[in-house]
């Protein structure tokens, strides 16, 4: 027997079991309609779980477009919609905040035949994807550069930072940043060479995300702080990727922007990466 | 593993002392200070709220330049900023562009 006959609500707490298959027919339309999924009467309700199945699909393709805009524009929508349409069944959401889904899409931009040509979209999808992530980030104080200053000469080089939650480095070995930028500010393209590789950092110090451009060797640099590295430290890694690396223009940087939000005192303060 | 570069002390103490006096950290830093609420002016989903990014309000405006959506700006800009088709910034709640 279906365990709801009636379309009245049952109070028994779901099978935790139960869902799954519940969730995979959400999303492939070529699965049944799932067990207990019935309508009043006990009459099967094959057009009913299509109806919410559509609204579940078309519910989340928005949302794409929504993450992810610039992608969004530069497809076109009808192409994005299907390509998403597609997408939508490869990723349940993992968190009840819609803001939240699309992680993977960058990664399936990169697999996605018809998008090949477009080398620079996935990284384009990444900075976007960041973006959000930045805007929903706890608030927290950005470090003063003052707190800097105020550390003897000669410890500067054994300083670690505590990376602010709302900070992403984004590499790209295409013109992603510049790309980003000029399809959100509503330009065209021309005058960007997609080719002419580009590191981002994305910051939010107080209400608005930023986007700048990196000069070589300070992501690398930044990526290293971030990952607990002492500021001499980090400064050799950088020298190690580029040659050009200037620690001055990379300290300033990162101090403009609030990439940290304060100096670690002693200990290592790991942030999840 | 090879052997790791490390910058000495005294090349990172010069980099840092040269990083605070650039004049474009000082302008950046002063610069985010004093805001107004200001209506009808942000873009869809880029709202602020009363409590800050991370409440179910913010983000939530439905069309461009929301007349009943605020968003944070540097003192003295809401009624002077330019927006399309003739719209001005408000620092009270506007009835134009709600959604449908």
């Amino acid at each position: 027997m279906p365990q709801m006959a009636d379309d009245r609500r049952s109070d028994q707490p779901a099978d935790a079991t139960s869902l799954e298959p519940f969730s995979d027919a959400l999303l492939d339309p070529d699965l049944p309609t799932p067990k207990g999924i019935v309508g009043p009467k006990g009459k099967k309700a094959a057009k009913r779980f299509n109806v919410y199945r559509n609204n579940v699909t078309v519910g989340l393709v928005g949302a794409l477009a929504d993450i992810f805009p610039a992608v969004h524009r530069l497809v076109g929508d009808e192409f994005f919609r299907a390509m998403a349409r597609i997408y939508v069944q490869t990723e349940q959401p993992s968190s009840p905040l819609l803001f939240r889904y699309g992680a993977g899409f960058p990664a399936f931009l990169k697999t996605f035949e018809p998008v090949a040509k477009l080398t620079y979209l996935p990284d384009v999808a990444r900075i976007e994807r960041a973006w959000l992530d930045a805007y929903h980030a706890a608030d927290t104080p950005v470090m003063d550069p003052a707190d800097l200053g105020a550390i003897a000469p000669e410890d500067l080089a054994d300083q670690r930072f505590i990376t602010h939650p709302a900070t992403f480095v984004v590499r790209s070995n295409f013109a992603a940043v510049s790309i980003f930028a000029a399809n959100r500010a509503g330009k065209d393209l021309s005058g960007i060479d997609p080719l002419i590789a580009e590191d981002g950092l994305i910051t939010r110090r107080e209400f608005d995300v930023e986007i700048r451009q990196l000069p070589a060797g300070a992501a690398a640099f930044l990526q290293a702080l971030a990952g607990g590295a002492t500021l001499g430290e980090a400064a050799g890694s950088a020298v190690e990727q580029s040659e050009d690396f200037d620690l001055a223009a990379a300290i300033a940087a990162m101090l403009e922007a609030g990439a940290f939000s304060a100096l670690a005192s002693g200990k290592i303060d790991e942030k999840g990466q | 593993m090879s052997k790791k570069t490390i910058v000495g002390a005294s090349a990172v103490a010069g980099a840092v002392a040269m990083a605070l006096t650039g004049a474009s950290l000082v302008a950046s830093t002063t610069a985010a200070s004093a805001k107004e609420k200001c209506y009808g002016v942000s873009l869809v989903g880029q709202n602020d709220c009363a409590a800050g990014p991370g409440t179910t309000c913010a983000g939530t405006s439905t069309v461009d330049y929301q007349g009943n959506a605020w968003k944070l700006v540097s003192d003295g800009t809401c009624t002077t900023m330019e927006l399309p088709d003739g719209r001005m910034g408000s620092l009270e709640p506007l009835d134009r562009d709600l959604p449908a």
